[in-house]
């Protein structure tokens, strides 16, 4: 390969760089040289792809299939309102090629699946898991180990931050812990936490995905020691940290003693989300515009909601408020002489709700809102917020 | 008394504390006591028997149990055990 060359205009760029002794124009070479793939254009993407290309890492590849919504805008500092509806890879190369014009950007507008990922990764030299999801993050471990690649993990939820440096190359060849070694498999879907405990603190991305470009920058670069063997754990809340040791697991399926698995799975059933859906099926629904309709001719029906009181403040459509953990305690509070419809955010728990109250208490007369209150949102009454 | 660190998505199970004093000599009877006092986060931590689930991880201090004497390692007085959950994402 041609030697890494850089003009004058880079080597001013660079300057702060250059200075640092341990750092200096070797270290900046390596940063020209590397290809890093970022999976994940959001909240932990943003600073993440920030840093990656004004630190100038010389190839960066970016993969999401999705576009820019409001409720993105907490957080995904690289966004702004101007960009709602369209594509993160699109919007983020535009801001990058401004910041960086040295560097070079490859978008990948779709989702990382079992099919691509081989493929897509292979190019690359590290890469940096940015994404929001199990099924995803285990295929971005599964792809790296079976490619011999370095896994840069972050991961947030809430006020909770944890950073690795994931099947990192030792000096004797060996490789570091992956995610498998520390969580074999995913909680399954009814423990993890809905879309009424969810959401994140703004600013811990920009934390947690700070520090991640660090760990990139210090396994391209060879200075330190990278975060591998170990997980850092962020607690935003109290302010409380801690690094802690990983160990292998000899029963690791990947690269433990006896590998069972040598290529990528179907990561969805692997964690349990096809069955969710299976799940929630059999209950009776209505749709949004039924509901409209029942709504219009003054139906005599009851209307309650299982969401939370502080999702009820963002948008509601004045059903009788009963958050899915007090169903039991409020049964008596439930029609049995008339329909009952029940909704939810989106569908999921309503759909809880009535299968507990169909199993446990016989009910009979209950509708669960098809899509909950985002489908009212988005095809009845558009001045309602969505969440 | 040990004190069991509670991550965040957990901390809906015992009233918000960030950390819980318990009883035990051991790290599964430290776990045990917290679940007698929160049986509601029994189910994040522990299979049926007994054993701890696949995406949580018990850390003494900042070693894995697993590379202690798992469940069953003794602890002190002022053991700090942590409960460390896999976590994905804001939406997930």
């Amino acid at each position: 390969m041609a030697e890494v060359t850089f003009s004058k205009a880079e080597l001013e760029r660079y300057s702060r760089h250059l200075i640092i002794p341990e750092f200096n124009i070797e270290g900046q070479r390596k940063l020209k040289e590397a290809k890093v793939l970022v999976v994940g254009t959001g909240g932990l993407g943003a600073p993440l792809i920030q840093y990656l290309s004004a630190a100038g890492v010389g190839t960066i590849g970016i993969v999401d299939f999705d576009v820019i919504d409001d409720s993105n805008l907490q957080r995904q500092v690289l966004f702004t309102s101007a960009d709602v509806g369209r594509p993160k890879v699109e919007v983020a190369k535009e801001r990058i090629e401004a910041q960086n014009p040295f560097i070079q950007i490859i978008t990948y507008n779709t989702q990382l699946t079992s099919e691509n990922a081989l493929e897509i990764i292979r190019d690359y030299d590290v890469v940096a898991d940015g994404t929001d999801n199990f099924p995803t993050r285990y295929l971005v471990n599964d792809a790296c180990v079976l490619s011999d690649k370095v896994n840069v993990y972050a991961s947030i939820f809430r006020f909770d931050g944890q950073v690795s440096v994931f099947n990192h190359l030792h000096e004797d060849g060996t490789r570091g812990p992956n995610y498998r070694d520390l969580f074999p498999s995913p909680p399954p879907p009814g423990l993890v936490p809905s879309c009424a405990e969810g959401g994140v603190l703004g600013v811990l991305p920009g934390i947690i995905g700070s520090l991640q470009a660090n760990e990139v920058i210090k396994v391209i670069t060879g200075i330190g020691e990278p975060l591998s063997g170990r997980m850092f754990i962020f607690d935003a809340l109290s302010f409380e940290t801690r690094t802690l040791n990983l160990r292998k697991d000899e029963k690791n399926p990947l690269n433990g003693k006896n590998p069972t698995q040598t290529e990528l799975i179907d990561y969805e059933m692997f964690c349990g989300i096809g069955q969710e859906n299976g799940q929630t099926a059999n209950v009776k629904e209505i749709t949004v515009k039924e509901l409209e309709s029942w709504q219009a001719e003054k139906k005599d029906f009851q209307l309650i909601d299982v969401r939370e009181g502080y999702e009820y403040d963002i948008a509601n459509l004045g059903g009788e408020l009963i958050p899915l953990a007090k169903v039991e305690k409020a049964v008596n509070k439930i029609a049995s002489d008339k329909e009952v419809v029940i909704h939810c955010r989106s569908g999921k728990r309503s759909a809880d709700a009535i299968q507990l109250l169909e199993q446990k208490y016989g009910f009979k007369n209950l509708y669960n809102l098809k899509g909950g209150i985002l489908a009212y949102a988005d095809e009845i009454d558009q001045s309602l917020a969505k969440y | 008394m040990a004190k069991i660190i509670i991550p965040t998505p957990l901390r809906k199970f015992t009233n918000n504390q960030k950390d819980v004093q318990v009883k035990g000599q051991t790290v599964i009877e430290a776990i045990n006591d917290l679940i007698n006092e929160y049986p509601e986060i029994g189910n994040n931590i522990l299979n049926d028997d007994g054993s701890i689930r696949n995406f949580v991880r018990i850390f003494l201090g900042d070693e894995d149990i697993q590379a202690l004497k798992n469940e069953d390692t003794a602890i002190r007085e002022d053991a700090v055990i942590s409960i460390i959950p896999a976590i994905a994402g804001g939406i997930s």
